[in-house]
Order: structure tokens, then C-alpha cells, then sequence
């Protein structure tokens, strides 16, 4: 039941109507009814997974918050008899213990997402060394990958630490607990959330509020919009780019740059605009995943404008950790003894840089392209780093040019560019194969073929492609216009351009959106992670 | 705290960390910078800044991240 299914239109509906009709006491009981429904459609093999995450976690937590309010409780009572060094000591050594129970937590969580997501992976890179040595091949396994189960995982993982740290503490209520693993607008691809702020959203009441439902659904017909008019048009030239790489090479390879850009900014951001909106109408605040991120001028900041709530899970939980963990701490003090200041005190941060984009390319997928795509996006970040002096005495020598809009426009776009030419690891999935297709754009001066017909063979019509191109357009226009103050934000003070804006969206979308009887709208791309 | 200053300094010498409130926000001090500065405090002032404490309002100004040494010095 993809969110743009009328399935799910009329599975939202009544889940709305349901959750304002009863007392509301009850709401959160209707999400979580609503929630394992919503899973249930998806597929009953996966229930299991959902479940085990959710009762692993639940277990894990509440057994690492018994040890930490009796560890309170211990220094609290002794607080007069115990030296500062003995306290001390004493809630280091209870910090030990509840890390154990967080590893084991961990472990247990990470381990099944680890052997169904990347066991044919694994598999694969032993059968090939393997046959290497002169034997036969062996039957590499294709496991059932639950939907969203890198989303729910992690959001889960994130809890178990938060609760280690004491940042969160425990739910007692196991389906409470149930409802932040399993929350449907968010379960199957995120924002991940962290239980701090969502519970508090989730458990408390509330009522119909006419403007703020309105702003919800005008929300979620943006992210149609963007789904279902620029994500599933673009698709389908990049597919017939992708499908048809041996012959589309050269300026084809930079069109598909640009297409797959528009589609999975489309894509992904529709479908959490679906979330937020519908989010909205139910009272309940999820976080923002996107901040405008092709307006980003450098690669850093790109990560911070792109997929948010992934990139803070993974510097708070890993690169953090790994940074100032006590071996790490232990490096910097050697390297700094034996490469001098400047390099030594850089090591043991680009160290972890590397290993914390290593694992964030491997949570995209089980493949060497997604390895080399987050481990290239590390490259280019390490890179400007290091280069950051010579930019400073650019900057310093070149002010007013720095300062003129011309040079931040030539920032955003080569940033675009980059990063679409990374992302289009995702498309041709061999990793040798897109190298050598980015290099044909340097030896394969195809501009004119593609110009002169080339393009009427990529699947849509002249008439799709003016339609894509506007509403690539509308999408950037919108994005522009809400820098300073979000567009529905406007619009909600002058009713009658807003309901006519909604009408007007509406006919786009039923006109020229890839819906209607006999079409299946495509999966959300990262559903599938 | 001088010398904090002097470490806050070293990373971004543009900036006047004593009126600056608002580190993060501002997008001053970055994962890398804060990485850089933990190493740079730990061995300086002889505390151990554990993860859980990197948050934003630990980080926002000079006084808060010197609060926070001088917090886990007391504990």
C-alpha cells in the first residue's frame, strides 16, 4: 500500500475519521491499531520482524533504566558516606554494566538487519573468491528484506542508546513502546525519529483544528505533486537511460544526472511531505527531513540540508562515539607524537569520518556501488577540508566577487553536480560501469544527437517532457519563495488563492500525474532501504 | 578559560568565541570542529567528554562549553 495508492487514501481516511471520533484517550490506541494494519498490507511474513525489534528493544531498555535508577538511588541514599572519587567509580562501573546490556541490544537489533540485508551480499563477495580459486559456484541465499526495516531498526537502535546515555528513559507501556517503533506515516521510510521528541507528540490528545488539518492535506498534495508528476515522470527516462547505458553515454549520462536528481528529490521528499502532511492533520509534529538542500554551496553542507534525521543518527551515534571513544583519543595522542600537530590532530577525525560514511553507504545497501558512493562523498568532504586554506586565501584576495550572488549560484550548482554525479552510482549499480560513463562525458560529444531526436527515445513525449520541465520548475519556484516564510504558510492567510492553488494542484496531478485505473504508481524509492 | 579561548581560537581564528552565543546554530563549529575541540579540551584540561554529552547546548558559546568542563571535573 504505497502512499500514493487510493488504497492508502482511503486507509488514511479512515484512520482520521477514527482517531477524532474517539475519546481522546484512545487516539494513540488508534494509531497503533492503524499502524500494524498499514504493516500488515505490506506483507504478514514481515509482522515478525517488526515485532522482534519492538519487543528487543522494549526488553533491552527497560532492563538498562532498573540498573540506572537503582544506580541513582544508591548514590542518592550514600550521597553523605561516599568520597567524590568513590561516587565516581562507583557510577563508572554501573555504566559498564548497562553498556553490556546496551551491546547485547545492539547486537540483537543490528544482527537481523545485518544477516537479511547484507547476507547475500556477503555471500556473494565469498562465492566469488571462491569460484576464483577454481571451484564451483554455490547458491548465493535471497532472504526476505522487510519493508522499512532499516528505518524502524534504526530509529529503535537510536533509542537503546539514547536510554544508555540517560537522554530518554524508558516506556513502561509496552504498546506505547510499540506505537513509536510501528508509527505508520513514518515506519517504512522515516524520518527516524527520536523518542524524546515523538512520544510526547504521540501520546498526547488532540482536537480537530480545522486550519491545522487544512495545512496538513495541502502538504500531502504537495508531496503528490512532487511524487506523482516529477518523481514517477523522470523515471521513466532514467530508466530507459539506465536500461539502455551501453548506447546512452555522454551528454545522456549528464541528462541522467539532472533526471535523477529531480526524481529522487521527487520521490523522497514527496513522500515525507505525505508524512509530515498527514502527521499534521493528526495534531502530531515529525521531524523536518530536508532543508532545501540543492541550494547547498558546499558538500557539508549538503548533508546537513539532505535526508536531516539519517545524517544527525549517524553523527550522534557513531561518528561522536568513534571520535572520542578512548582508543580513538589514545590514536590522536600518537599520531600527534608522531606526525606533528597539524596532521595528528586531523587523523583520528578523518579515521572515523571514513568508517561512520562507510557504514552510512552500507545502510543505503547491500552493494559495492553504495559502499563507493558514501565512501566518494567522504572524499569530497575531506578534500574541501583540507583544501580550506587555499579557499580562505581565494576568498581573501577575490571579496567582491566572493560576495556577489554569481559566485554563491556557481557554488550551488557545482555542489548539485557532484552530488548528482555520486547518486548516480544508485542508477547503474556497477560501479565500473558508471566510471567509465562519466568518463564518456568527457569522450563522447553526443550533445547534438541528443538535442536533434535523441530525446523523443527515452520514453516520454514531447509534451511530457514540457510538463516534466514546468513542474520541475513550479517545485524549484515554491522551494525559492519559502526561504523566508513556507509557502502554505502564505497562502493559509488568503483563503481563496490557497483553495484555488489546491484545486489547481489537483488538476495537475489527475491530468498529467503517472495515476490513474490501470497504472500502479512506482514504489518510493527508499521504501526499499 | 583563556585558554579555551586559545584552543576555540585556533580552530576559527575569525570569530570572537566571547560573544559569540549561539556556536552550533550559527554553524560555527561543525562535527569536525567539535571532534577537533574535545581532543584539544581533553588532553588540556585533563576531563573526559563522553558522547552523551555532545549536544548542542553544551557547545552553543565559550561559557557553556566551559561549564561543562568545569561540570566534569566536579563529577
Amino acid at each position: 500500500m504505497t502512499f500514493t495508492s487510493a488504497s492508502f487514501l482511503l486507509f488514511a481516511a479512515l484512520t482520521v475519521l477514527l482517531y477524532f471520533t474517539v475519546p481522546r484517550r484512545g487516539q494513540w490506541w488508534v494509531l497503533l491499531v492503524a499502524s500494524y494494519v498499514f504493516y500488515l498490507f505490506a506483507g504478514v511474513e514481515y509482522l515478525a520482524f517488526l515485532l522482534y525489534a519492538t519487543v528487543v528493544s522494549y526488553v533491552v531498555a527497560r532492563l538498562m533504566q532498573a540498573r540506572a535508577d537503582a544506580e541513582d538511588a544508591f548514590v542518592e541514599a550514600n550521597r553523605d558516606r561516599l568520597e567524590k572519587s568513590e561516587r565516581k567509580a562507583f557510577r563508572a562501573k554501573e555504566k559498564k554494566k548497562r553498556f553490556f546490556i546496551l551491546v547485547g541490544g545492539l547486537v540483537a537489533g543490528f544482527g537481523m538487519l545485518a544477516v537479511l540485508k547484507y547476507t547475500g551480499f556477503a555471500a556473494g563477495i565469498v562465492c566469488a573468491a571462491w569460484t576464483g580459486m577454481g571451484n564451483e559456484p554455490f547458491e548465493i541465499p535471497d532472504l526476505l528484506l522487510p519493508l522499512g526495516i532499516s528505518f524502524y531498526t534504526f530509529q529503535a537502535m537510536g533509542y537503546l542508546i539514547d536510554v544508555y546515555r540517560k537522554n530518554a528513559r524508558a516506556e513502561r507501556n509496552f504498546f506505547r513502546f510499540a506505537l513509536f517503533i510501528s508509527y505508520f506515516p513514518q515506519l517504512i521510510q522515516g524520518p527516524i525519529s527520536r523518542f524524546e521528541a515523538l512520544s510526547e507528540q504521540l501520546f498526547a490528545t488532540h482536537a480537530w483544528d480545522a486550519t491545522r488539518v487544512r495545512s496538513g492535506l495541502a502538504r500531502v498534495l504537495w508531496g503528490f505533486f512532487k511524487k506523482l508528476v516529477v518523481a514517477d515522470t523522470a523515471m521513466i527516462a532514467v530508466k530507459t537511460l539506465v536500461t539502455g547505458s551501453d548506447t546512452y553515454t555522454g551528454a545522456y549520462v549528464f541528462l541522467l544526472i539532472l533526471l535523477y536528481s529531480a526524481q529522487i528529490y521527487g520521490d523522497f521528499t514527496g513522500g515525507i511531505d505525505v508524512t509530515i502532511g498527514l502527521s499534521e492533520i493528526l495534531g502530531i509534529r515529525v521531524a523536518e527531513n530536508f532543508n532545501r538542500p540543492f541550494s547547498s554551496k558546499s558538500t557539508k553542507e549538503y548533508w546537513r540540508r539532505w535526508h536531516i534525521t539519517m545524517g544527525t543518527w549517524f553523527t550522534d551515534y557513531v561518528f561522536y562515539p568513534l571520535s572520542v571513544c578512548s582508543p580513538m583519543q589514545r590514536f590522536s595522542k600518537f599520531s600527534r607524537a608522531k606526525l606533528g600537530n597539524a596532521i595528528g590532530k586531523r587523523l583520528p577525525v578523518y579515521v572515523a569520518t571514513v568508517a561512520t560514511w562507510f557504514l552510512t553507504g552500507l545502510w543505503h545497501g547491500a552493494g559495492w556501488n553504495f559502499i563507493v558512493w558514501g565512501l566518494l562523498n567522504c572524499l569530497v568532504i575531506l578534500v574541501s577540508q583540507e583544501l580550506t586554506p587555499l579557499y580562505d586565501r581565494f576568498h581573501a584576495k577575490f571579496p567582491r566577487l566572493v560576495a556577489s550572488g554569481a559566485y554563491g549560484v556557481f557554488q550551488m550548482a557545482r555542489t548539485f553536480l557532484l552530488m548528482g554525479l555520486i547518486r548516480s552510482l544508485d542508477c547503474y549499480r556497477d560501479v565500473g560501469k558508471t566510471f567509465s560513463l562519466w568518463f564518456s562525458m568527457l569522450t563522447d560529444w553526443n550533445l547534438p544527437q541528443l538535442l536533434t531526436g535523441g530525446w523523443r527515445t527515452l520514453g516520454l513525449t514531447g509534451a511530457e517532457w514540457c510538463m516534466l520541465g514546468l513542474a520541475i520548475l513550479l517545485v524549484f519556484a515554491v522551494s525559492l519563495a519559502g526561504k523566508k516564510r513556507p509557502v502554505r504558510e502564505w497562502l493559509s492567510t488568503r483563503p481563496v488563492t490557497f483553495t484555488l492553488c489546491a484545486c489547481g494542484l489537483i488538476l495537475l496531478i489527475l491530468l498529467f500525474g503517472a495515476y490513474g485505473i490501470g497504472y500502479d504508481a512506482s514504489q518510493f524509492i527508499y521504501n526499499q532501504f | 578559560m583563556e585558554r579555551l579561548i586559545e584552543i576555540l581560537k585556533d580552530l576559527h581564528p575569525e570569530v570572537d568565541f566571547s560573544a559569540a552565543t549561539d556556536l552550533i546554530g550559527d554553524g560555527i563549529l561543525d562535527s569536525l570542529d567539535i571532534v577537533t575541540l574535545i581532543t584539544e579540551i581533553n588532553s588540556t584540561f585533563d576531563v573526559s567528554i563522553p558522547p552523551e554529552e555532545i549536544i548542542p547546548e553544551n557547545f552553543a558559546s565559550a561559557e557553556a562549553i566551559y561549564a561543562l568542563i568545569l561540570r566534569l571535573d566536579e563529577e
